[in-house]
This record gives C-alpha cells, sequence and structure tokens, in this order.
C-alpha cells in the first residue's frame, strides 16, 4: 500500500533519502517535497567552488526536474511551510495543506547573525544558499573590499572565493587561530601564511563591534576601534539547528531535534535527518554522517531494522592549493601525546594524538596523501604502540618493513565514498578505470572524482594503482632537488647500501640530471659522504657553502665574522688580551658577545682572515665553528665552583663537552648547555642536547629548540655520573649524525623517528652506544682539528685576490 | 686586442672562483668542473653579493647570501630571478688563465 511521504527541505541530506526510497522501495511512496528555496537538491558543499568560479550551478545539482518527475516526486518548490499539525497528520504549506502518513523534517540549518549593529544593512550576507552565493558574486563583480567575519570552514572558502572574483578580502576571526575547532595553532598559522600569500589579509582575535553605514555597509568598527572599509560584509559565524517547525509542532527539541538511532523524533510518525537534528547530545554539520542518517532514515521508513551509529568526522578545506585534514579529537589532555612532525620548508604539518596507545585525532597541514590511512586508524582504535616509532611517516614506512600502502585501499568496499564533494564511490572510479580511464585527469574527466577540492587526490591515484598494478606510475614523494628524482632519505639509504662513497657515484647511482648537482644537493652530499664514510671520503670544499669554506661567517657586505672558541663559556686575561689586540690590528669595527657566550669579531674583510687567525692561533685560541653544520657552542653556568645553588660543575662538563665533540660535522649545528640546577641559568632546556645537573647526577633533555620553532627538550635519561652524560651525548650526536636529513635540526629529526627510538640506541642498549662512541670517535680522528692554523698555513693565498688590475688599468 | 695573464689554471680551484681587483670594481673568474673559465662582476644583481663566493654547479653560481642562480655563460639571473651580471671575455691557453682587458681600459678611459 502506498504511503504518503512528505519531505521538508531539499538539501543534501533529503536527496540521499530519496534516492534510497526510489532505488529500494520504488512504489511504497508517495512523496510530496517542499523546499524553501526556489529550487530542488543540490550539493550544497559545492558552492564555494562555484563561488570561485571553477564550477557553475548546473555542475552541483544531485536531481534535476526528470528525476523527479521520473519517479513522481511532487515539488513544492519555493513554498515556505508555515507550520505541521500531528495531530491531524497534515503539514500546511503557503499554497495548501498535504496529508501525511510519515513525514520527514529536512529542514538544516541557519546561519548565525551575530547582534551586533548595522547587521540588517544591505551589503551584509550569509553565506549558506546559491542565493547567497549569487549574492556574492554580483557583490565582486564590481571589485573593492570585503569583509568576511569568521574564520572557519565556510568563512575561508567565501574569502578564498571572493579573493578568486578578485576583491580584496579581510577574514576576521575572534580566536587566536583560523579553524580553530578543526587546527591546533600550529596548523593554524600555516593556513594563516597560505591565505596571506593570496594576497587575503587575516585578523584573528579581531572582535566585531558593529557594520557601519548610512543606507549599506560601508565599513566594520572592531572592539579594537580600528575600521575596515567593506562594500561586501559577509557573515559566516556559525551555523544552528532550523527547529521551528518541530518547536511549534511540540515535538522534543534541545539545540536541534532529537532523534533515536532510527532517526525518529519524539512522534512515531515524524522522522528527521541532517543539520537539525541532535542525537545523543550531537550536532552533526559535516556530509559524512547525514549520508549515514540518510541511509537509516530510508530503512526506517521502510520498516527495515536500522541504528545511526555517529563515525569519527574528519575536516577538508575546499580552497584549492590549501592542503588540509582534521579528524577525530586532537585537543590536549593529561593522558595524551602528541607525535608532531613540522617541515617549514615545504610547509607539512602532521600531529598525531594518542591516548592509551590509540589514534585518536590527527591533523595534516600540506601534505594530507595518508590521510585516509589514519583516519582508519582513528576509526578502528586499534592498538598502535608497536609502530608509533615510525607512525607519523605513514602506511609506507612502518616498522621498518615496508607496508603496502596500497593494501588498505583494495580493502575498501566498492561503496566506500572516495570523493566527498562529489559523493563519488570506489566503485564508480574502477568502473570508470576498467572503462579505460588510465590516469588522473582521465578519472576526474568522466566521474568528478578529485575534481573539486582535490584532497582526495592521493586516495583516487591509489584507486588508480590498485586497479591498474604496474601499469600506473605514483607520482613520486618529494625529491632532495632538482638534480634528482630521489629524496634526501632515499639517497641516504643509497650511500649506505651501494657503498658509495664519491659524489660521482652518488650522481651516477641516483641518476642525476645535472652534471654536477646544485647548491642544494651538493653541501648535503658532502655531509652525507663525510658522516659515512670518514676513512674513505674525501671532504670537498667545493660542496660546501662559503661560511664552511673560508671558515668564517660572511655577512650581508661581504665581510666576515671571527669567533674564535672558548670552552665552556670560560675565558682569561691572556686570551681576552689576544682578542682586543686582534680586534684592532684588523679594524674590526663591531665586538659583540654572542648568545652562545663566545666573543664575535665583525667585519673582517675576507682578505684578511688567515692573518687574524694566525695571530689568535698565537694565544692558543681556535675556531668557534660559529658557521658550521657542526657543534657550535656549550653554554654553561657557574655550577658549584661559586654559585650557592649550584649541584655539580657545570662548567667542567661543559668545557669537557665541548672538547669531546668540537669539528665534528653534523647535519645541521648543534648548540649545548650544561645548568648547574633547575634554575637553569644556562637555558639548557632549549638546546639540541641540554644537560641539568641535580643532586643525585645529570639529567640529559634532547631536541629542544629556540629558533623557528620553540620548544622544550624531552627528557633522554637521568645518569649518576659525569662519564655517562658525556658518553649518552656523544652517542646520540653520532646517531644524528648518522641518520638525519642535511639541514634537521635534532629535533626535526626526533619527530621523524620519536625518542623512544633514541633512546633505545643510545641509553638502552649499551653495545650500540659503545658502537656509536667508537664511530664518532674515528671521525674526530680525522675531521677534528683547527681549521684556523690549517688554512693560515697552507691555503692563505686562497683568500688573496688572483691578480689586483687596479694599477694596471692605470697606466 | 690585449690579454693580460691572471695566473695558472690551477690557481683556480675547480668549481671554484678567484676574484681580481679592478679599477671598477672587483671580477669574478670562475672555473666549472669542466675546466672553462668564465668572469664576470663579482656581484649579484640582488644584493650585491659576492658571486666569487658562491658554490658552481654546472655553468652557473649560486649567490653566497640569497641563493640567486646566475648563469657564468649569459650573466643572466636563472629562474623566477630576473637581473644580469656583466660578462667579460676569459680563456685559457697553456695553462694560463687569460682575461680581456678591453672593457676595462675604455672605462678608464671614458
Amino acid at each position: 500500500m502506498t504511503q504518503r511521504l512528505v519531505i521538508i527541505g531539499a538539501g543534501m541530506a533529503s536527496g540521499r533519502v530519496i534516492e534510497h526510497l526510489v532505488e529500494d522501495a520504488p512504489d511504497a511512496f508517495d512523496i510530496t517535497l517542499f523546499n524553501a528555496e526556489p529550487r530542488g537538491n543540490y550539493n550544497r558543499i559545492m558552492l564555494s567552488p562555484v563561488l570561485s568560479g571553477e564550477k557553475t550551478y548546473a555542475d552541483i545539482v544531485t536531481h534535476d526536474d526528470d528525476f523527479y518527475a521520473r519517479h513522481n516526486v511532487t515539488c513544492r518548490f519555493g513554498e515556505h511551510v508555515i507550520r505541521i499539525d500531528p495531530e491531524m497528520k497534515v503539514v500546511e504549506g503557503q499554497n495548501g495543506h498535504v496529508p501525511y502518513d510519515k513525514l520527514v523534517i529536512a529542514t538544516g540549518s541557519a546561519p548565525f547573525i551575530i547582534p551586533v549593529p548595522g547587521k540588517d544593512l544591505p551589503g551584509v550576507i550569509t553565506y549558506r544558499d546559491l542565493d547567497d552565493t549569487n549574492a556574492m558574486i554580483d557583490a565582486a563583480a564590481k571589485g573593492g573590499k570585503a569583509v568576511v567575519i569568521g574564520g572557519g570552514l565556510l568563512g575561508l572558502e567565501a574569502a578564498a572565493g571572493l579573493r578568486e572574483r578578485g576583491m580584496d578580502v579581510t577574514v576576521l576571526h575572534l580566536m587566536g587561530h583560523l579553524m580553530e575547532r578543526q587546527l591546533d595553532p600550529a596548523a593554524g598559522f600555516l593556513l594563516k601564511q597560505d591565505l596571506e600569500r593570496r594576497g587575503i589579509t587575516v585578523k584573528t582575535q579581531a572582535s566585531t563591534k558593529a557594520i557601519l553605514g548610512e543606507t549599506r555597509a560601508e565599513a566594520v568598527l572592531l572592539e579594537s576601534g580600528e575600521v575596515l572599509d567593506a562594500d561586501l560584509v559577509v557573515m559566516a559565524v556559525g551555523i544552528r539547528p532550523e527547529t521551528r517547525l518541530a518547536t511549534d509542532a511540540g515535538l522534543s527539541v534541545a539545540r536541534g531535534i532529537e532523534i533515536s538511532a532510527q532517526m525518529m523524533t519524539s512522534d512515531p510518525d515524524i522522522f528527521a535527518v541532517g543539520e537539525c537534528v541532535e542525537f545523543d547530545g550531537q550536532l552533526f554539520g559535516l556530509v559524512a554522517p547525514l549520508y549515514d542518517q540518510a541511509k537509516v532514515l530510508a530503512k526506517s521508513l521502510m520498516a527495515e531494522p536500522a541504528a545511526f551509529v555517529p563515525r569519527e568526522l574528519s575536516t577538508k578545506l575546499k580552497v584549492t592549493g590549501c592542503d588540509l585534514f582534521s579528524a577525530g579529537d586532537f585537543a590536549e589532555g593529561p593522558n595524551r601525546e602528541d607525535i608532531v612532525f613540522r617541515d617549514p620548508g615545504r610547509g607539512v604539518y602532521k600531529r598525531l594524538v594518542i591516548e592509551d596507545d590509540r589514534l585518536v585525532g590527527a591533523v595534516f597541514y600540506g601534505d594530507t596523501s595518508d590521510a585516509n590511512w589514519f583516519m582508519g586508524l582513528i576509526t578502528s582504535a586499534e592498538d598502535i604502540s608497536d609502530s608509533r616509532d615510525t607512525l607519523i611517516f605513514g602506511p609506507a614506512f612502518q616498522g621498518g618493513a615496508p607496508v603496502d600502502p596500497l593494501a588498505a585501499v583494495a580493502a575498501l568496499p566498492d561503496e566506500a565514498e572516495i570523493c566527498g564533494c562529489n559523493g563519488i564511490c570506489k566503485g564508480q572510479i574502477v568502473k570508470a578505470i576498467e572503462g579505460g580511464a588510465t590516469d588522473l585527469g582521465a578519472v576526474r574527466a568522466q566521474t568528478k572524482a578529485s575534481g573539486s577540492c582535490g584532497t582526495c587526490t592521493g586516495l583516487v591515484e591509489q584507486v588508480l594503482a590498485v586497479t591498474l598494478g604496474d601499469a600506473f606510475q605514483m607520482p613520486a614523494a618529494q625529491p632532495m632537488c632538482g638534480c634528482t628524482d630521489l629524496t634526501h632519505e632515499d639517497v641516504r639509504r643509497l650511500i649506505k647500501s651501494q657503498e658509495l662513497k664519491s659524489m660521482p657515484a652518488v650522481w651516477q647511482a641516483g641518476a642525476w640530471k645535472t652534471p654536477d648537482g646544485c647548491h642544494v644537493c651538493r653541501p648535503a652530499l658532502n655531509f652525507y659522504l663525510i658522516a659515512d664514510w670518514p676513512l674513505d671520503y674525501k671532504d670537498d670544499p667545493q660542496s660546501r657553502f662559503i661560511n664552511e669554506r673560508k671558515h668564517a661567517n660572511i655577512q650581508k657586505d661581504g665581510t666576515f665574522s671571527v669567533v674564535p672558541r672558548m670552552w665552556g663559556g670560560i675565558t682569561n686575561p691572556r686570551e681576552l688580551r689576544a682578542i682586543a689586540d686582534a680586534a684592532e690590528k684588523y679594524n674590526v669595527p663591531t665586538v659583540k658577545v654572542t648568545g652562545g657566550q663566545r666573543i664575535d669579531l665583525l667585519g673582517v674583510k675576507g682578505e684578511d682572515l688567515p692573518a687574524i687567525w694566525a695571530d689568535l692561533n698565537k694565544a692558543g685560541l681556535v675556531s668557534g665553528h660559529a658557521y658550521s653544520k657542526g657543534l657550535r657552542t656549550v653554554k654553561t653556568c657557574v655550577g658549584t665552583d661559586h654559585c650557592r645553588f649550584g649541584t655539580q660543575d657545570s662548567t667542567g662538563l661543559g668545557i669537557k663537552l665541548e672538547q669531546a665533540l668540537w669539528g665534528s660535522w653534523t647535519p645541521h649545528k648543534v648548540k649545548l648547555a650544561v645548568s648547574g640546577c633547575p634554575r637553569n641559568c644556562a637555558e639548557a632546556t632549549c638546546k639540541d642536547v641540554g644537560v641539568i645537573c641535580v643532586d643525585s647526577g645529570y639529567q640529559i633533555g634532547v631536541g629542544g629548540a629556540a629558533g623557528m620553532d620553540v620548544k622544550e627538550t624531552e627528557r633522554l635519561a637521568d645518569v649518576p655520573t659525569e662519564a655517562e652524560a658525556i658518553e649518552i651525548t656523544v652517542a646520540f650526536v653520532q646517531l644524528y649524525r648518522e641518520n638525519a636529513k642535511y639541514l634537521d635540526r635534532p629535533y626535526k629529526w626526533l619527530a621523524k623517528v620519536g625518542l623512544d627510538w633514541v633512546r633505545a640506541r643510545v641509553v638502552e642498549d649499551l653495545s650500540e652506544r659503545k658502537r656509536l662512541v667508537e664511530a664518532f670517535e674515528l671521525s674526530q680522528s680525522i675531521y677534528r682539528k683547527d681549521p684556523w692554523a690549517e688554512h693560515a698555513k697552507t691555503k692563505a693565498e686562497r683568500y688573496q685576490p688572483l691578480a689586483d688590475l687596479t694599477k694596471e688599468a692605470a697606466e | 686586442m690585449s690579454w693580460l695573464d691572471l695566473g695558472a689554471l690551477d690557481d683556480i680551484p675547480a668549481r671554484g672562483a678567484r676574484k681580481v681587483k679592478t679599477a671598477m670594481g672587483c671580477v669574478a673568474v670562475f672555473r666549472t668542473a669542466d675546466d672553462a673559465i668564465f668572469a664576470i662582476a663579482d656581484r649579484c644583481p640582488h644584493k650585491g653579493g659576492p658571486l666569487s663566493e658562491g658554490i658552481v654547479h654546472g655553468h652557473g653560481v649560486t649567490c653566497p647570501l640569497h641563493n640567486w642562480v646566475i648563469s657564468l655563460e649569459t650573466g643572466e639571473a636563472q629562474g623566477a630571478d630576473s637581473g644580469r651580471v656583466p660578462t667579460y671575455k676569459a680563456r685559457v691557453e697553456d695553462g694560463r688563465v687569460l682575461l680581456e682587458m678591453a672593457a676595462f681600459q675604455r672605462a678608464e678611459v671614458a
């Protein structure tokens, strides 16, 4: 028997409900569809590409007139529903009553308008439906300035779209960073940078006080008193469930319309679905759970058993070129631990949040290719303790044993949704591939998958790879530089496994495209070869940056700075006198104490370098390597010698550490500090290695930073004796030398390999620790020498001009 | 045409440079991996960095200050950067590095 089904609202959720019904029970229902908008179902999450001009309305229609006609859906578009009468089982529309047997409320949500003066002025619009989108497109056609209030998903998509259409756009966001519900501050910062690169001004902690203007919006006034001119103001601060009809009908409503797992409201003949509902205290604003709800609701209507289970949600931003992914719960908590990976050079940031050995949240920025794999780990809640070391590198790098990243994709069922924007499932993509679409472009053209926001591109490529096998070539990972397709990690592995001991051998084995590399790869290769083959490889000065080639720091005017080593920060009158004499003799314009407790002579002419070094050498001073990717300084406090709080001889330990490590080459500069007590006068907790002396011994922390990133050290070990503290420090530095990517400071490398992995090798495994110390000593036997003494004696002429023609030309 | 003998080829390291002082400022004389010799003004068009101190690769040099890459053949900045460094004629004969003097002498006259 045909039942009368009335649906209020033609959004994405109700569109799915109708699809399920007409497919599975074509004759069971006589459907009437109300929609306040004068049109039927379309893909609302695709409004952003329409705004930016990448799509048209026609592209995002999901159900056209023909569809409704074919399935006998009575359309009442553009007609508002005035009220629902549950007693009489009637829906009252503007143009008359419709009786129902079953009713579905799918009224979605309404944009939240902040109650400031001027909010009703013409020129202030929200961002919710096609009419809003068209209003923005019209406004943008006149150019001028737009202010977008709200730095969440919608606001940023609106801002990017308006910018794309040529407006001068400012985003105002109340919170300290953008998209604070989905992103942590670090990812929010990268997003802000990306938007600013596109020419969008972003103001955070900006609270709107009023919208100014006589007859239309002209400016936005902030609480700070700042006034921003605006031809268009877009309010995109949030949405709230549209529940008026349900409330008036006496249904149970909290923040949203309360429903059971069968999508039933407090009235057994009335169901609700989508953004207007509340289930188990949760609201739903993303598309995936809405589709789940639609499936359950269709079953409930057909009197089949089904239950809605909220799933973990992920978010992507549909702004072309901003790769962003956030899933699960990434709030900080007492039982939670973070694994963070940063590569500022590539603008990549990844953060995993772990609780009780399970992945509970993930934030990715810049590289979201493995996002679905991590999403799977969050959903399955499986124990990740075994793969924790390498977890952050994703599926391709699990526990050292390569795991096939495609296995997960291969295992996906055909109905698994790959492209959320266009609702494209794996089965549709596979069908297109089998029909001849053998690359990403063709798949995109035929299925629309990955053609919108593009964040599922990696997944589509994996489907291609799984379906085509060897016929498909995956795009390679970020190479070292333009000279090769290999990554730094590949190159390090290649050098070790094939025992490559010269640069030409690496160029050959790594299929370099240039005759002799470039300024990016050559210094890295020179370091890798020195680190791995100290006895066999000969250092190549021509592959070093000028600072290391000339053992002084180049300054912006082409002069150099000279820093003598002061072991542990200790000096004496004789050394100070020698430094003062040298400064006078070579007309050093600036004498400065560095951040690492050494004295810097700035402004020395390149030709004078060998001579000033010879003078300093005479007083027993050697190069401080203040220019090197190597040990720079060991900062100290005075410790037990003078301080009433000092617990150990921190200065003495600093000197010993500096004497053990000086002259070594490392992937990046290395700075140490030793503090005599937890008051930490030497600031040891933000160094690559920092030792804090305590009554019971020495606390060794590693992986601190105080540069582009500020990071506190993490505790590597507590040891009772000075000898052990030195041994562990040396072993740590050697492990870093053997494994890190060139130009990764220890904290970046640690973020990749994990502190536990390092601790297992330098603290727990005594034989490995011994091996590391021996390998370091071996390298030191070749490379620890004072370059100043050497260059002043044997290479001094290289510092002079080849010829002086100033006189010749005058003749 | 007058050529000035600057010194032996081996006075310049392969993939390296030496500078030559002239009345018009310093000239950087480069020796590339294939033993070709190039002379260009020792000033990066960007911020005046000393090109003679840069890393030499192929027939190009990377400025040590901000990594602009300059073609030794044309003096043109490569990639997205734009700018040009004056170039001079130089060659190797019997293991000696020779620089053509005309450019410097003309400048002196003017």
